[in-house]
């Protein structure tokens, strides 16, 4: 592990939320992150597209630790990620995540899903726990179905269930992995919907999708990613009018003309 | 049917003492085995490792060997002065315990790990992922091969009756020894036995069914 650790100190005053410095990770020998340097300001919503295999889940996880990096570093609101334990966890509980298969707790009601994380981990008392996530539950449209079990729900409402679990934890930032990936695609836009009430409130967030029209419509900025590495970033208006890089180029003529 | 009626009491002494033995036994062997497994997934490299020199350890050793170690090690070594029964219990404890702790690491195993990554991402630790989470979720999984390990358990404290303790074999020992016709004890101990096993493999399919988790 070698410490890249430049001007950690200004970084807190700054507004940047999440900053990646030369980042670095293998699968095997598999280079599936290669220098990355990603900064993302607070408010902002950043949107990773790219090719499969790219690299680009792999970089949103590494965010929160799920996967481990090799060389390089990551600072959440000026703290870079400690090594697992206590400390992560703390740190975990302001990064919401949501991931491409929902994993709701199976075993547990929605509104038990919603407020583990508040009892557990916030030490919030029972009654308040449930008041916000019932409000949560609301505000993604999914309060009628709050006592049921999340087998019983379809893919999009599990999803936005996801969304409040994340949101009841009160995030500086959150991550979505690939959110509407295993989504019927009738149920694609109730998230969507979520996601950009949820940008428009001025949460700061990192999105992998293959939604091209959510990145036009919500993204304050694009990230293109290919073969693990970040090949350009742009405005969403300039990067699908006019992307600079071939890759992105074939990318998108793949993708957009069908 | 003699042998039953004029000896009552031996018997009901020994179905006793089987019953709390294994109780007992199967207690300690739960608790240790979920810890031990807990060990074995755990993110701790020396943890780890524990778990699994444990489960070598007392799974790969014969029954008697451990009785053994428990009568003439145990006292000399560890803590001296146990009584024949917390020897016994010891002994049967820990062997099962090993079995107890694979059952469970099959059942973890089972629960998608998407379960427990959506749990570290709330913010909770490994140990309230293990409980809240995944261990609940396991627990279906985990039943058939318990019941087996637990009836496994009932006939292995048979051991025990030959080490002093009182239990139902041991009645057999004492009966013969007094020349009563072997066939009748050996049909009294073994549906001695019968009640027991049946009672918890009864027990569990009642638990299975209870415990279902929908996807």
């Amino acid at each position: 592990m070698t410490e890249v650790s430049v001007a950690k100190e200004d970084v807190a005053a700054t507004g940047e939320l999440v900053v990646l410095k030369s980042v670095n990770k293998h699968f095997g020998a598999l280079h599936v992150l290669q220098d990355i340097d990603l900064t993302i300001a607070r408010g902002e919503v950043v949107v990773v597209i790219g090719p499969s295999g790219s690299g680009k889940s792999t970089l949103c996880r590494t965010i929160n630790r799920l996967e481990t990096i090799d060389s390089g570093t990551i600072t959440i609101d000026g703290k870079p990620l400690p090594q697992e334990g206590r400390e992560l966890a703390r740190l975990r509980a302001d990064v919401g995540m949501v991931f491409q298969s929902f994993n709701l707790f199976a075993h547990k009601t929605v509104l038990e899903n919603v407020m583990l994380g508040q009892i557990k981990v916030r030490k919030t008392d029972k009654k308040q726990a449930e008041e916000k996530a019932r409000s949560l539950l609301d505000r993604v449209g999914v309060a009628t179905q709050a006592d049921k079990y999340p087998a019983q729900l379809s893919g999009g409402q599990q999803q936005r269930v996801a969304i409040a679990r994340a949101l009841a934890m009160d995030p500086k930032v959150m991550l979505f992995d690939e959110p509407t990936s295993a989504l019927d695609p009738e149920m694609i836009n109730e998230v969507l919907e979520v996601m950009q009430q949820l940008a428009r409130d001025g949460m700061t967030m990192i999105v992998v999708t293959h939604e091209m029209g959510f990145a036009r419509s919500a993204a304050n900025r694009v990230v293109f990613m290919a073969d693990g590495r970040i090949v350009e970033e742009a405005v969403p208006g300039q990067f699908f009018s006019n992307p600079r890089s071939d890759r992105a180029k074939d990318f998108l003529s793949k993708i957009l003309h069908h | 049917m003699n042998v039953l009626l004029d000896h009552l009491a031996e018997f009901r002494e020994g179905f006793i003492g089987t019953v709390l033995l294994t109780l007992a036994s199967g207690l300690l062997a739960m608790v240790l085995g979920v810890i031990v497994a807990g060990f074995r997934v755990s993110p701790v490299p020396p943890l780890r490792l524990l778990g699994t020199v444990w489960v070598t350890l007392f799974r790969n050793t014969p029954l008697t060997l451990l009785f053994l170690v428990a009568w003439f090690v145990v006292p000399v070594i560890f803590v001296p002065g146990l009584s024949p029964w917390t020897k016994a219990l010891l002994a049967l404890g820990f062997y099962t315990s090993s079995f107890v702790c694979e059952a469970i690491r099959s059942g973890i195993n089972t629960v998608p790990v998407g379960q427990a990554e959506a749990a570290r991402s709330l913010g909770m630790t490994f140990t309230q992922t293990l409980r809240m989470i995944v261990l609940p979720q396991a627990t279906r999984t985990v039943i058939p091969p318990l019941s087996s390990i637990f009836i496994a358990l009932t006939k292995n404290s048979a051991i025990a009756g030959a080490f002093s303790v009182t239990e139902l074999f041991g009645v057999q020992k004492l009966l013969s020894d007094q020349g009563f016709a072997i066939a009748w004890i050996f049909l009294w101990v073994a549906l001695g036995y019968l009640v027991i096993t049946f009672s918890i493999s009864g027990l569990f399919r009642l638990l299975e069914r209870r415990l279902g988790v929908a996807r």
